[in-house]
C-alpha cells in the first residue's frame, strides 16, 4: 500500500478540477483524475483516466485500477459537472436529463465506489461541489440548480450512511469564478450574483482549495453532513 | 475464474471480518445453511451492507468487478443473500451474467 495519501478528483481537464490536482499534486499527495478525454496537461503524482462520470461501468473500473494500484483511496472530490443556462421553457428534456445524469448520478458513482475502497481503511473524506445558484434561486440555472441541489441532499444522508466508517462527506459551493462554465453567461448576469454576496468579489480557485483542506484534514472527521457556500450566501 | 469453493471461502472470510468488526462474537459454526438475511440472520441490515462491499472487494482481488445488489437481486421473491450457500451461487451467477454493474 502506498504511504502518500490518495485522492480521486473528477473533472481534472481544466477549471477548478484541474487546479485541485495540480495543487494536491504538487504537495505530495497522489492524485487520480478524470475527464471526458485527455487531460491536455501532465504532472508529478498525477494520473489521468478518460471517462464520463455517469458511465457506471466505467467508473467502477477506474476506481478498482486505482484501488489496485495504491491500495487505498483517501479522498474524494466530486468537481466533474455540466450546466447549461436556459429559461426552463426552453430546455429540452434530453439536455434535463443529461445534466442529471453527469451532475447526480455521477457524483453518486464515484462517492459509492470510493467509499467501497475506503471503508477498509475505515477513512475517507468526500467533497461534492455544489453552487450558489442553489440557494439563491438564479433565473435560468433551474435545471443545474436542481441537480446541484441534489447533490446537497445526497451528501447529506451520504453523511449518514457513511459515517460508520469513519468516512465523513461535505458538500461545497463556491461564488462565481471564471471557469469555462460561466463564461458563456453575460457579465450583467455575473456583475448581479457578485452585487448580492457578502463578499463582493469573484470566487477564486484558493478559494476552493481552502474549503477542501478545512474537510479533508484529519482533525475534520467530526464535520460532515454540511454545506459550505461562499460569499456569505447560506 | 471463480470456483464455488473460492466463493464459499470468499464469503466465510468476510463473513468472519464483518462480524469482528461490528463487535460480535465469531460463530459457533458456519455452514452454507448460515443465514444471512430474514429470520435468525446472523448480520443486521447494514452488517449485509458491509458484506456485500467485502465480498466485492475480494472478489476484485480476483480480477471480477461485479455488483452483488442490482435492481433484480433486490426485488427477487427469495433474496440471493438469505444464506451462505445461496449467496455463492448468487456470486457465480453474476459473474457469469458479465457482471450486474
Amino acid at each position: 500500500m502506498s504511504d502518500q495519501r490518495v485522492v480521486l478528483i473528477t473533472g481534472t481537464r481544466k477549471g477548478i478540477g484541474r487546479h485541485l490536482a495540480e495543487t494536491y499534486a504538487k504537495r505530495g499527495f497522489l492524485v487520480e483524475g478524470c475527464s471526458r478525454g485527455d487531460a491536455g496537461w501532465e504532472g508529478e503524482n498525477y494520473t489521468h483516466a478518460n471517462l464520463d462520470v455517469a458511465d457506471e461501468k466505467a467508473v467502477k473500473r477506474w476506481i478498482s485500477g486505482v484501488a489496485k494500484r495504491h491500495g487505498r483511496i483517501d479522498i474524494a472530490i466530486n468537481n466533474a459537472a455540466i450546466a447549461t443556462m436556459n429559461h426552463v421553457l426552453l430546455t429540452p428534456a434530453a439536455t434535463a436529463n443529461r445534466m442529471l445524469e453527469v451532475n447526480v448520478t455521477g457524483t453518486m458513482l464515484v462517492c459509492r465506489d470510493a467509499a467501497k475502497v475506503m471503508m477498509r481503511r475505515k477513512y475517507g473524506r468526500i467533497i461534492n461541489f455544489t453552487t450558489i445558484v442553489a440557494p439563491i434561486a438564479l433565473a435560468g440555472e433551474a435545471i443545474y440548480a436542481a441537480s446541484k441541489s441534489a447533490v446537497v441532499t445526497l451528501t447529506r444522508i451520504l453523511a449518514f450512511e457513511l459515517g460508520q466508517w469513519g468516512i465523513t462527506c461535505n458538500s461545497f459551493g463556491a461564488t462565481p469564478i471564471m471557469t469555462d462554465m460561466i463564461r458563456g453567461v453575460p457579465k450583467e448576469k455575473v456583475d448581479a450574483v457578485v452585487e448580492g454576496l457578502a463578499i463582493k468579489r469573484l470566487g477564486t480557485y484558493e478559494d476552493c482549495t481552502n474549503v477542501c483542506d478545512f474537510f479533508i484534514s484529519p482533525a475534520s472527521d467530526n464535520i460532515t453532513g454540511q454545506v459550505l457556500y461562499l460569499g456569505g450566501i447560506t | 475464474m471463480v470456483e464455488r469453493g473460492t466463493a464459499i471461502g470468499i464469503i466465510y472470510t468476510a463473513l468472519k471480518g464483518v462480524l469482528e468488526q461490528a463487535g460480535l462474537p465469531p460463530l459457533a459454526s458456519l455452514t452454507e445453511e448460515t443465514v444471512i438475511v430474514g429470520k435468525d440472520a446472523v448480520l443486521d441490515s447494514l452488517g449485509v451492507v458491509a458484506l456485500i462491499v467485502d465480498i466485492e472487494q475480494a472478489l476484485e482481488e480476483h480480477d471480477v468487478s461485479i455488483t452483488l445488489a442490482s435492481d433484480k437481486a433486490m426485488s427477487a421473491k427469495n433474496s440471493p443473500f438469505r444464506t451462505v450457500g445461496v449467496l455463492a451461487d448468487h456470486v457465480l451467477q453474476t459473474i457469469a451474467e458479465g457482471g450486474a454493474s
